[in-house]
């Protein structure tokens, strides 16, 4: 019998594919590529992390964990929020050890949507926060932000858009794709709108490790934004563990109850072993983040400056690892700028519209690349720009 | 000498990579290219940067794989010079590529490189032991280079990740 019916929902119909997945198989297909196009860091996980899971396999540490996670990451990691970013959660059952801060945000959006709920969502953003707010049946609303303010939240933007059914906001400090950080004054700003129309915040924390130019601060850690906030943060950017996919949420007990819920149902638990790596990584890591961010610094340093010197203006961005400059000056779309730059100088890099509407004219670059590639994609651009 | 975190920024990245171009650093450290000229000409003639090295996996080049050889070397320290004046007479020796004074079962850890083991061995035989203070000596010879001064040889430092990712 033929299939009649409208098999897939409608949700799921409506989402549109990541304009980063068109990139990746053009690029893909294509040898000699250098690659500025990848979100993750170029190190590979810290050796004595990788250890500390070998060494959990072979003690046979192979089973189940507490849904929430192991009691002694959960411990681990609640010391490790206060001692660098300054709140306090419970480990009992104010944290959740989850996949990745993929599925933390996926969980937290769940846990706070009713069907038709607004939720608020700085461009550009990370590519999964509007379809994810749609997927929990909300509505995601975007706040476009702009380069005249190097991509920072103005926050008299929320209250253009906020409605009665606005629930929350998402920010990413430093962002994907901008770097962009938001210094505590900005957040204080923030968090004074916040609190005046009843907002929760969605604080995605993933590059917190990564923050180069000033001292680090945690919106939870504002006053009175502990109560409205949920703390999102991993293991992947910081510690270079993108591929254990491990992250996890801190967050009020009555939002972490629901949110652990979600996760029983759906996951279960996070891998194991990744668990166990993660134990080390925050007991004895701290080393190697800071001299993989002194690494980053560096290159950030000399990438951004040498994208203005080769008259792609770019502003320096505070964190993460990506540059997002202009491409304005050329007259393409930064779909148009990406494809032929990958065509012909293969240099493989993202158009900042798949960030959202205001990331359009600019494009992400990546520069956890050693700085040979680096250098040679200067090169290349350089030479691109040229012949235009 | 004390320097400010700049100065050692610079030192850690020539240590790496010697070669690494002026107004690339300057960039990677926000200083201006003279500004970096100026800390490395000081930190040159203050003795801070002792040399620049190029290390060489010579087995790669043909007809000059060349033998590595570690010795223990027991000496009698003398009486007040210590092992200063032995040391010194083993690493004026232009085989001899480095000597340390090591705590433990001997006292002179001394790296000879030759063209050959039986080159190694006459200058063992002939100019090592042969000097008076020297008790004993015993050689390894190095069978394989897998790191050196920090240097992972035949590293596979291809990038595994995909070309394109969130
Ligand atoms: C802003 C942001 N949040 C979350 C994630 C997902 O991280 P994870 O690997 O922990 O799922 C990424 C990854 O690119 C990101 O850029």
């Amino acid at each position: 019998m033929q299939k009649t019916k409208t098999y897939i929902s409608d949700t799921v119909s409506r989402l549109k594919p990541s304009g980063i997945r068109r990139f990746f198989d053009l690029a893909a297909s294509m040898e000699g590529v250098i690659s500025l196009g990848v979100g993750e860091p170029d190190f590979i996980t810290p050796w004595s992390v990788r250890e500390a899971c070998i060494l959990s396999l072979e003690q046979g540490y192979t089973s189940y964990t507490a849904n929430a996670g192991l009691w002694e990451l959960r411990k681990e990691i609640s010391d490790y929020v206060a001692r660098r970013f300054h709140v306090l959660y419970d480990p009992a059952d104010e944290i959740i050890v989850t996949v990745g801060a993929s599925q933390a945000l996926d969980v937290s959006l769940r846990a706070i949507v009713n069907p038709s709920d607004e939720v608020i969502v700085v461009e550009p953003s990370f590519v999964s926060y509007a379809p994810l707010v749609s997927l929990a049946g909300g509505v995601p609303i975007p706040i476009q932000t702009s380069g005249k303010h190097q991509f920072k939240l103005q926050p008299e933007q929320i209250e253009q858009v906020v409605t009665p059914k606005t629930k929350a906001l998402i920010i990413c400090s430093p962002n994907n794709p901008t770097g962009a950080v938001l210094n505590a004054k900005e957040l204080m700003q923030i968090a004074h709108i916040v609190e005046k129309h009843d907002l929760l915040v969605i604080s995605d924390e993933i590059y917190a490790e990564l923050c180069y130019d000033e001292q680090y601060t945690s919106f939870p850690a504002i006053d009175r934004m502990r109560e409205r906030t949920i703390l999102i943060n991993g293991f992947s950017k910081g510690f270079a563990m993108t591929g254990w996919r491990l992250g996890f949420i801190a967050a009020p007990r009555d939002f972490a109850t629901a949110m652990l819920k979600i996760h029983q149902y759906t996951m279960m638990c996070a891998p194991t072993m990744a668990q166990y790596a993660a134990i080390e990584a925050l007991q004895n890591g701290a080393a190697d983040v800071e001299q993989m961010k002194k690494s980053y610094r560096q290159r950030r340093n000399f990438f951004v400056q040498s994208l203005n010197e080769i008259g792609l203006s770019c502003h320096m961005p505070g964190g993460a690892f990506y540059a997002f400059p202009s491409i304005q000056s050329t007259g393409m779309t930064s779909e148009q700028f990406a494809e032929r730059l990958l065509l012909e100088e293969k240099v493989a890099v993202v158009p900042g519209h798949v960030f959202g509407g205001s990331g359009e004219g600019y494009i992400r670059c990546s520069y956890a690349s050693s700085l040979e590639q680096l250098q040679e994609a200067i090169r290349r651009m350089k030479r691109f720009l040229e012949r235009l | 000498m004390k320097l400010t975190e700049k100065e050692i920024e610079i030192v850690e990245l020539l240590e790496k990579n010697a070669r690494l171009p002026i107004d690339t650093m300057a960039k990677m450290v926000s200083l201006s290219v003279s500004e970096v000229e100026d800390i490395i000409k000081k930190l040159e003639e203050a003795k801070v940067i002792v040399q620049y090295a190029t290390i060489v996996d010579w087995r790669k080049v043909d007809g000059h794989e060349g033998v590595t050889a570690m010795i223990d070397v027991k000496v009698t320290p003398k009486r007040g010079v210590g092992f200063d004046e032995v040391a010194e007479r083993i690493y004026r020796f232009p085989e001899v590529k480095s000597v340390y004074l090591m705590s433990g079962a001997y006292d002179l850890s001394v790296v000879i490189e030759g063209r050959s083991m039986s080159e190694i061995a006459h200058f063992v035989s002939e100019k090592l032991s042969t000097l008076d203070s020297v008790i004993s000596t015993t050689t390894h010879f190095i069978l394989k280079k897998y790191k050196h001064d920090g240097t992972v040889f035949e590293q596979g430092d291809q990038d595994r990740r995909i070309v394109v990712a969130p």
